[in-house]
């Protein structure tokens, strides 16, 4: 068993373009759920939208890049009113099922046949990211200690990424601690109250659920460009319930929580899969219990089970305050 | 502080660990491949077409097959992703054609370690070529068993939601827990080995079936969600667990299961029955009926009996029902029960109109839910109503739309509705006070 | 947290004691009145969350056939105590007697089967079920007593008869109250716990309710209600209780409580200038 390898992954993991992605798109997410109470089980498309946004305009119509991450922009923000206007004056649980059931047909509508002349069907997109690239600052080499480290395209993505969640989160931090921030902690906590203060509570749901998905886009993306290529299927409800355990094991309603959230979360994912992997070949586990690919299945055993524990005996996650999470709003 | 703190301390942590490490092996994944037999229906048999070129593209591939005296071809493609398959026609022999020559190229999606068949019809349809109003008589019939099926399952949904205000997302997994189970119990080929078992009957299976679905129903309520209802757990974070337990569940069944499509070995291949338009398989008409008996059964149920009753008021009020010396908790525990007896029911004759998978519920959850919030949340009856409306809507509006975008249009008629009509079709605004 | 519930507990034990030494006072008039009362309750301490107790030790009984009014300013506990005397809330301390049988901390689907009612003073119906309905849930434990019971309510409130088939969501908030009544009749219960009947009616319903309730009791129902309409209320009572602060502040017949110059002060005043 390799475990400097293991370790390297894991430490790799740690840092690397996933925790990025999830760390942007919990953080939308903590806008929502965390400070607002609203049930956003469409984060997905919301990436989606960035991913596709990039992709289409760049891979299909040959428009430079700058323009794709507009209309990425523009998009997430007509998807949060698309979304906004039926939901947000009913109860909680509406709005999740919508914004699940928007996700699906984003899903759907971009992998199928008869629009894969735009979005490239189940095949997705690729090749869109050379005006990235061509900026890119780092020279060609290896950059790192030891083996580990990444080399110069990875490390102007994470550059980038990183960048984009600390600057995401210090808006989430000054925008909770304005007073616009406590209007939107004091929905979550009671609506009919802050209506009867003159807020129009409906405006500011919206407002949240339009930054939460451009947040939640911007990790879309650092997807799309990390990894150069967008396929329709990553953008599956399972995308949104992982970036909710990143986000509820970091502790909602807490700044930095996603970032921790999401660092945990995939240097765990690393260990398990490398671990079972070298396990496997190694021949301490046999492969009539569990073979390479079913390792795969285990991780998202893990993740559901986790979500469950957590919800169960530690909603508030990590960091978070017990009494600051919107669980009862109906 | 105590944030950056941790946040340090992991970094430093993982950067230790990762000064200690040492070296060995990696690992890699099986091949995958596209394989398939091509063979010419020909009075009732099927005859291997030999030398029939196929050509594979994709990521990295581009190749060519040619097959066998068996019809066989396949092509090694090395790694997961969507390919290309497309036949020759004019590779084929003199008399065979395909089927509908206009699908002579298939996209396929390969998963890890899969060697994922791919076929192309041969020979003249037995179907005739239908006229609109044929079509859309055969869409509206199949249509309607979808529907009844997906009304099996969401009036357990619904039911469950009524009575403890419970969004069940893991309710999908229930419908293929029924499905997979009756597969298992009738082939006999168990995840666990169980020496002298070989299969029973079919209906003996499905028999058994519904019987563990209703000890599975019993054990979510007294394992699960009563213990989570007892100790004060917010709905949302009930609603997030059951997201969890899909995600656990859905993943546990694809590792036992595997990721293949397979079918009931009693109904692969039954000959159509015509009525008028319709042609269907004796299954789908005994199914439908199957369905239409149950549901009424449970209408009635609801109507007529006492427990009935008593659930209707618990949905209604749960307090005043405990008022009332209704056993609010034994209502619940009934209620789980008989939802997920729905639910497997639902997936065994799911499983037999469209073959079994690990998600094969979870493909019908969303479907499920626009169901329940068409006929009103909570409302048993809507959800029934609802129910046929979304199954013959996503399996009728394939006259127009492609097959692929119907539970696009499904999902968006449910947002539309929530737009004009909140409470759904059948939900109604109570008067207050 | 922990200090302030412990030095919140300290007074109320202390007092309590005192009451209880106190013979010549509420304690001692509960004891020798209260010996064979049909439902009573001794020094009940209860709350909604923990370490906060809204009962502090409150004393009541009622006989058989009696009509007996709670009084009280808001947050006096009134509600709180049907509620703890029908199991919906914990008791932390105390006892609750039916015919002598020990019954604190009993579920409330097992009072109803020992001959205790409830209607609760919002929410006090199944809107989606109609009125026969709402009537079978009250005799959800004996079914077969329904037909003789349908018509002992039906009886009472002969409108309900009439439209039996009528959803009960559809009904009035003074036709809600009928049903709930009704339903809460059904298991022919020795003793019918009313709470707020009168709230949200208009007058002349408010007295529709006042005059029903008589009635009930006169039909050999022991009725406890509790009341904001104190003024009305007593006027109907045979025996009244003014509550504050979680304990009895006065006991006596209603006629006498209603004339007492202090109740009058304290909480028929306005009324009575009205």
């Amino acid at each position: 068993m390799n475990v400097e390898r293991i370790l390297i992954n894991a430490l790799e993991a740690g840092i690397g373009l996933e925790t990025v992605v999830f760390a942007l798109a919990a953080i939308g997410l903590n806008v929502h759920f965390g400070y607002t109470g609203l049930l956003n089980f469409g984060q997905s498309a919301f990436m989606a939208m960035a991913a596709y946004g990039i992709g289409t305009t760049v891979a299909t119509f040959d428009l430079p890049l700058w323009l794709g991450v507009i209309f990425g922009l523009l998009a997430a923000v007509l998807l949060a009113l698309l979304l906004g206007i039926p939901t947000l004056r009913l109860r909680a649980d509406y709005l999740a099922i919508v914004t699940i059931a928007a996700a699906e047909i984003v899903r759907l509508t971009v992998r199928s046949v008869t629009f894969e002349e735009t979005f490239g069907g189940s095949d997705g997109r690729q090749g869109f990211s050379n005006d990235f690239y061509s900026i890119n600052p780092y020279p060609e080499g290896f950059y790192g200690v030891g083996r580990f480290g990444f080399s110069e395209r990875p490390i102007w993505v994470l550059t980038v990424g990183w960048t984009l969640v600390a600057l995401s989160c210090l808006f989430v931090f000054l925008l909770m601690r304005s007073p616009w921030g406590r209007v939107l902690k004091a929905i979550r906590e009671d609506e009919d109250a802050v209506r009867s203060l003159g807020k129009n509570v409906y405006s500011y749901k919206m407002q949240s659920l339009v930054i939460g998905g451009v947040l939640g886009c911007l990790g879309g993306f650092i997807l799309a460009l990390g990894r150069s290529s967008i396929q329709p299927d990553i953008f599956g409800t399972e995308t949104t319930f992982f970036a909710y355990t990143v986000l509820i094991l970091g502790g909602a309603a807490r700044v930095a929580s996603p970032v921790v959230g999401a660092m945990i979360f995939w240097v765990v994912l690393s260990l398990t899969d490398n671990v079972l992997n070298e396990a496997i070949d190694a021949g301490y586990v046999s492969t009539s219990i569990i073979n390479n690919t079913q390792v795969g299945q285990f991780r998202f055993m893990l993740v559901g089970l986790s979500l469950m524990l957590l919800m169960i005996f530690r909603p508030q996650g990590i960091f978070g305050d017990r009494r600051e999470i919107a669980l009862d709003a109906r | 502080m105590r944030r950056r703190v941790a946040v340090a301390l992991a970094t430093m942590m993982s950067a230790l660990v990762c000064v200690l490490g040492l070296g060995a092996g990696v690992a890699h994944a099986e091949g995958e491949s596209i394989f398939g037999f091509l063979r010419n229906a020909k009075g009732g048999d099927l005859v291997p077409v030999e030398g029939a070129k196929i050509t594979v593209k994709g990521p990295g591939v581009n190749e060519t097959a040619t097959t066998d005296d068996t019809g066989r071809w396949t092509v090694e493609v090395g790694k997961p992703g969507t390919y290309t398959v497309t036949i020759d026609q004019k590779s084929l022999p003199k008399g065979v054609t395909l089927r509908n020559p206009d699908a002579d190229s298939l996209k396929v999606p390969v998963v890890e370690s899969q060697d994922k068949p791919v076929l192309f019809a041969l020979g003249k349809s037995t179907r005739v070529i239908q006229s609109k109003w044929a079509q859309a008589a055969q869409l509206s019939a199949e249509g309607l068993r979808f529907g009844l099926i997906i009304a099996l399952a969401a009036v357990g949904l619904s039911l469950i939601f009524g009575t403890t205000g419970l969004t069940n997302f893991s309710h999908g997994e229930l419908v293929t827990l029924g499905a997979i189970i009756a597969w298992w119990v009738s082939t006999g080929n168990l995840p666990l080995s169980l020496p002298g078992y070989g299969g029973v009957n079919f209906l003996v299976a499905a028999a058994i079936t519904l019987a563990i679905m209703g000890l599975i129903g019993w054990a979510n309520d007294a394992r699960l969600w009563g213990p989570l209802r007892r100790r004060g757990t917010g709905l949302i974070a009930a609603m997030i667990v059951s997201i969890g337990l899909s995600l656990l569940l859905r993943y546990l069944l694809l590792y036992l299961f595997s990721g293949s499509s397979r079918a009931y070995p009693a109904y692969r291949g039954q000959k159509g029955v015509d009525i008028g338009p319709i042609t269907l398989s004796p299954a789908d008409y005994i199914s439908m009926a199957i369905a239409i008996v149950v549901l009424m059964a449970v209408a009635y149920a609801l109507l007529r009996t006492r427990l009935g009753k008593a659930t209707r008021a618990v949905s209604d009020n749960p307090a005043l029902a405990s008022a009332s010396g209704i056993d609010v908790d034994g209502v619940i525990r009934t209620v789980w029960i008989a939802g997920s007896m729905l639910a497997g029911l639902a997936g065994i004759l799911l499983g037999i109109a469209q073959g079994i998978n690990f998600q094969i519920g979870f493909q019908i959850l969303l479907l499920m839910f626009a169901a329940v919030t068409l006929g009103g949340l909570g409302t048993a009856f809507g959800a029934l109503v609802g129910s046929i409306v979304v199954g013959m809507f996503v399996t009728v509006s394939t006259l127009v739309i492609p097959a692929e975008l119907k539970n696009v249009g499904a999902l968006g008629i449910l947002i539309i509705i929530l737009l004009v009509r909140p409470q759904g079709i059948l939900g109604r605004a109570e008067r207050v006070g | 947290m922990t200090t302030q519930q412990g030095s919140d507990d300290r007074p109320r034990t202390d007092s309590g004691t005192e009451a209880g030494a106190d013979s010549g006072t509420d304690r001692g008039v509960h004891e020798r009145a209260a010996g064979n009362a049909l439902l009573r309750a001794d020094e009940v301490i209860a709350g909604y969350v923990p370490g906060v107790n809204i009962l502090n030790g409150c004393d009541f009984y009622v006989d058989d056939g009696e009509l007996v009014g709670i009084i009280g300013p808001n947050g006096a506990g009134k509600s709180t105590l049907l509620k703890a005397i029908f199991g919906l809330i914990k008791v932390s301390s105390g006892t609750i007697t039916l015919r002598g049988e020990d019954i604190t901390g009993q579920k409330a689907n097992q009072l109803v089967t020992k001959g205790v009612g409830f209607v609760p003073q919002t929410n006090n119906v199944f809107p989606s079920l109609t009125i026969e309905e709402n009537l079978q849930m009250g005799v959800f434990q004996a079914p077969k007593k329904f037909k003789q019971s349908f018509e002992f309510v039906t009886g009472l409130f002969p409108a309900l008869g009439d439209r039996r088939a009528q959803r009960a969501g559809s009904l009035s908030g003074g036709e809600r109250q009928m049903v709930a009544m009704g339903r809460a009749l059904m298991m022919e219960p020795s003793v019918l716990l009313l709470d707020e009947p009168s709230a949200g009616l208009s007058p002349a319903l408010q007295d529709e309710v006042f005059v029903r309730t008589r009635q009930i009791n006169r039909a050999g129902v022991s009725v406890i209600m509790v009341e904001q309409n104190a003024r009305r209320c007593l006027q109907i009572c045979d025996r009244g209780y003014v509550l504050d602060q979680g304990r009895n502040a006065y006991t006596a017949s209603g006629k006498d409580l209603s004339n007492d110059p202090k109740v009058i002060e304290l909480y028929l005043g306005t009324l009575a200038k009205a």
